[in-house]
């Protein structure tokens, strides 16, 4: 379970350029909730999605996660509750190790690192059946560098190594906004199989209003930085593209009205 | 260029080589430039020295010379992780800082080790010639050392600093303090640098301040040199490289010196120049053989 309490974050606070980018957030997630976040560039997911797993701490509030408070821990440390898959899928793995110490590497995510070998010989068949699952014949390439692969295989593989130890939360960060649509939607059952096999705790950012109604239990909307929309349930299930629609512009037409009025 | 020259050349390139595979681990490995090494080279020279005239056993000497070596780097990889200071004047820093700590510790700019015991003495005492001691020692040093980086690489915590240099994001967010790997890994880095100048320091006979000058740029010429005529397809073959550049890059200089076109001779002194244009050939030729085939 997650639940942000208060989170306040403003960036290069007292300059010129100063940004607002979460109002006082106030959000609690269960245990196996499947949630899509969306709203328009500036809103704050990222900087949501970022501030949980701790790129960096807010200015005010409080971050629990399994009722531990985190809100103090840094990056490395939240790993261990923690998996994030990003937009840019060469951000995920490392390009010049193979398939094999790639997840190697994750395999330890959030423990202690030893002088034992990276790549032990008996994990080997249990990455060739986890890449099996992919079936993209990633699992005859363990020895391959990971940068000779396709962004969409990367990102494939960036999806395995996130969930092999189960994390308490899994955070995906529009992370299939920079495939082309097959992949992409490849990505997004390999996404949903896997969530729902592990019963993973998710956020995940999309841009696609279809995506965010058909998948996960829940739907958050994000304006301004604060929450402007969060349903669940039954009301999550009955709405359609053209609510949520509705809702989006109903936010640019504030701005609208906003500029008319400056422009008076 | 006579067959002792040549001998000469080749001792050079496997006591240097030790400095060249620390220089990798930064340079290439963890893709952190670091310069300390400028200062961390007679570092271990200085302590060495003066641990023998002290009556420290050579041996043992060369591990306080590691140790050393190992607390410059760190200093540098501090300022760098935990000060946010740009690592190349992070390292320009602590080597300036060296000067003035080198000669503290030998109370003067050089420390001599004339009728002292040095770690070439047990080699000659089993009847070798003197001028294969070297030969032999630095050999066995850097044949150790070679082993122990690409073990050690290949380990949990060496796949986590490779990690670092590829892509620190991501190890980060599997649960690496990529500030702690950095400390280690160019600590590491400046120790070995340190042990290569405590070994040349025991067969030269004395420790001078001046001595680490250069050492960068000799050290990234042999590392390209490495890569360019053995490959860095993988770790073991990339450190083997590093150490064979070392060599070749000894010889190359020894051969240079050796040259005389009429009148004209190489100098000693002449050495960083022509290292310096080594470098910088080497690194824009790429970029030239690119622009050359897109035309």
């Amino acid at each position: 379970m997650i639940s942000l309490n208060g989170i306040v974050k403003y960036f290069h606070k007292g300059s010129v350029n100063e940004v607002f980018a979460l109002d006082n957030i106030d959000l609690q997630i269960n245990e196996g909730d499947f949630v899509t976040v969306i709203g328009s560039n500036g809103a704050g997911k990222s900087t949501l999605l970022n501030c949980i797993a701790g790129g960096f701490f807010p200015d005010s509030g409080k971050i629990i996660i399994n009722s531990q408070d985190v809100t103090a821990w840094p990056e490395y440390k939240r790993a261990k509750l923690i998996s994030r898959v990003f937009q840019d899928p060469l951000l995920g793995t490392c390009p010049s190790a193979t398939i094999e110490q790639n997840m190697a590497l994750a395999s330890l995510r959030g423990k202690k690192r030893g002088l034992a070998r990276g790549v032990k010989s008996r994990d080997r068949d249990r990455f060739r059946e986890e890449l099996k699952q992919l079936g993209l014949g990633l699992d005859e390439r363990l020895l391959d560098k990971v940068g000779l692969l396709s962004g969409g295989q990367r990102q494939a593989l960036t999806m395995l190594m996130a969930t092999m130890l189960r994390p308490d939360v899994l955070l995906l960060d529009e992370h299939i906004a920079a495939l082309d649509p097959k992949t992409a939607n490849q990505i997004l059952l390999l996404t949903q199989e896997i969530v729902k096999q592990s019963r993973l705790t998710t956020l995940m950012i999309t841009h696609n209003m279809k995506h965010a109604i058909s998948f996960g239990n829940r739907l958050i909307m994000l304006h301004q930085g604060g929450i402007l929309l969060d349903l669940k349930g039954e009301e999550k299930k009955n709405l359609t593209v053209k609510d949520l629609l509705a809702q989006f512009y109903k936010t640019q037409g504030e701005e609208l009205a906003l500029d008319s009025l400056l422009l008076n | 260029m006579t067959w002792y020259a040549a001998l000469g050349a080749v001792e050079q390139g496997l006591v240097y080589g030790i400095m060249v595979i620390g220089v990798y681990l930064t340079f290439r490995i963890l893709d952190f430039p670091d310069l300390t090494v400028d200062g961390s080279l007679p570092l271990g020279a200085s302590i060495s020295a003066v641990a023998i005239t002290h009556g420290v056993n050579p041996y043992l000497s060369l591990v306080i010379a590691l140790a050393g070596g190992f607390l410059a780097g760190a200093v540098t990889a501090i300022l760098n992780t935990k000060f946010k200071i740009l690592h190349l004047l992070a390292s320009i820093l602590t080597m300036i800082a060296l000067y003035s700590i080198n000669i503290r510790i030998m109370s003067g700019p050089n420390v001599a080790l004339l009728g002292q015991e040095t770690v070439f003495d047990a080699v000659i005492g089993y009847g070798i010639p003197a001028h294969f001691a070297g030969l032999i020692i630095f050999g066995l040093f850097a044949l150790i050392v070679l082993s122990f980086i690409v073990w050690f690489l290949g380990s949990e915590i060496g796949q986590a600093i490779l990690a670092v240099g590829d892509n620190p994001q991501m190890i980060r967010s599997l649960g690496v303090n990529t500030d702690t790997i950095i400390i280690l890994g160019v600590g590491l880095s400046n120790g070995l640098v340190a042990l290569s100048g405590a070994l040349v320091a025991q067969n030269q006979g004395a420790a001078d301040v001046g001595m680490g000058i250069g050492t960068i740029v000799a050290g990234l010429a042999s590392v390209i040199i490495g890569e360019t005529l053995f490959g860095c397809n993988t770790i073991a073959r990339a450190f083997i490289a590093a150490l064979l550049g070392s060599v070749v890059y000894r010889l190359a200089i020894a051969l240079a010196l050796g040259l005389e076109f009429g009148g004209f001779r190489f100098n000693p002194s002449d050495l960083n120049l022509i290292t310096a244009v080594l470098v910088i050939s080497a690194l824009i030729a790429p970029n030239l053989k690119k622009r050359l085939i897109q035309r």
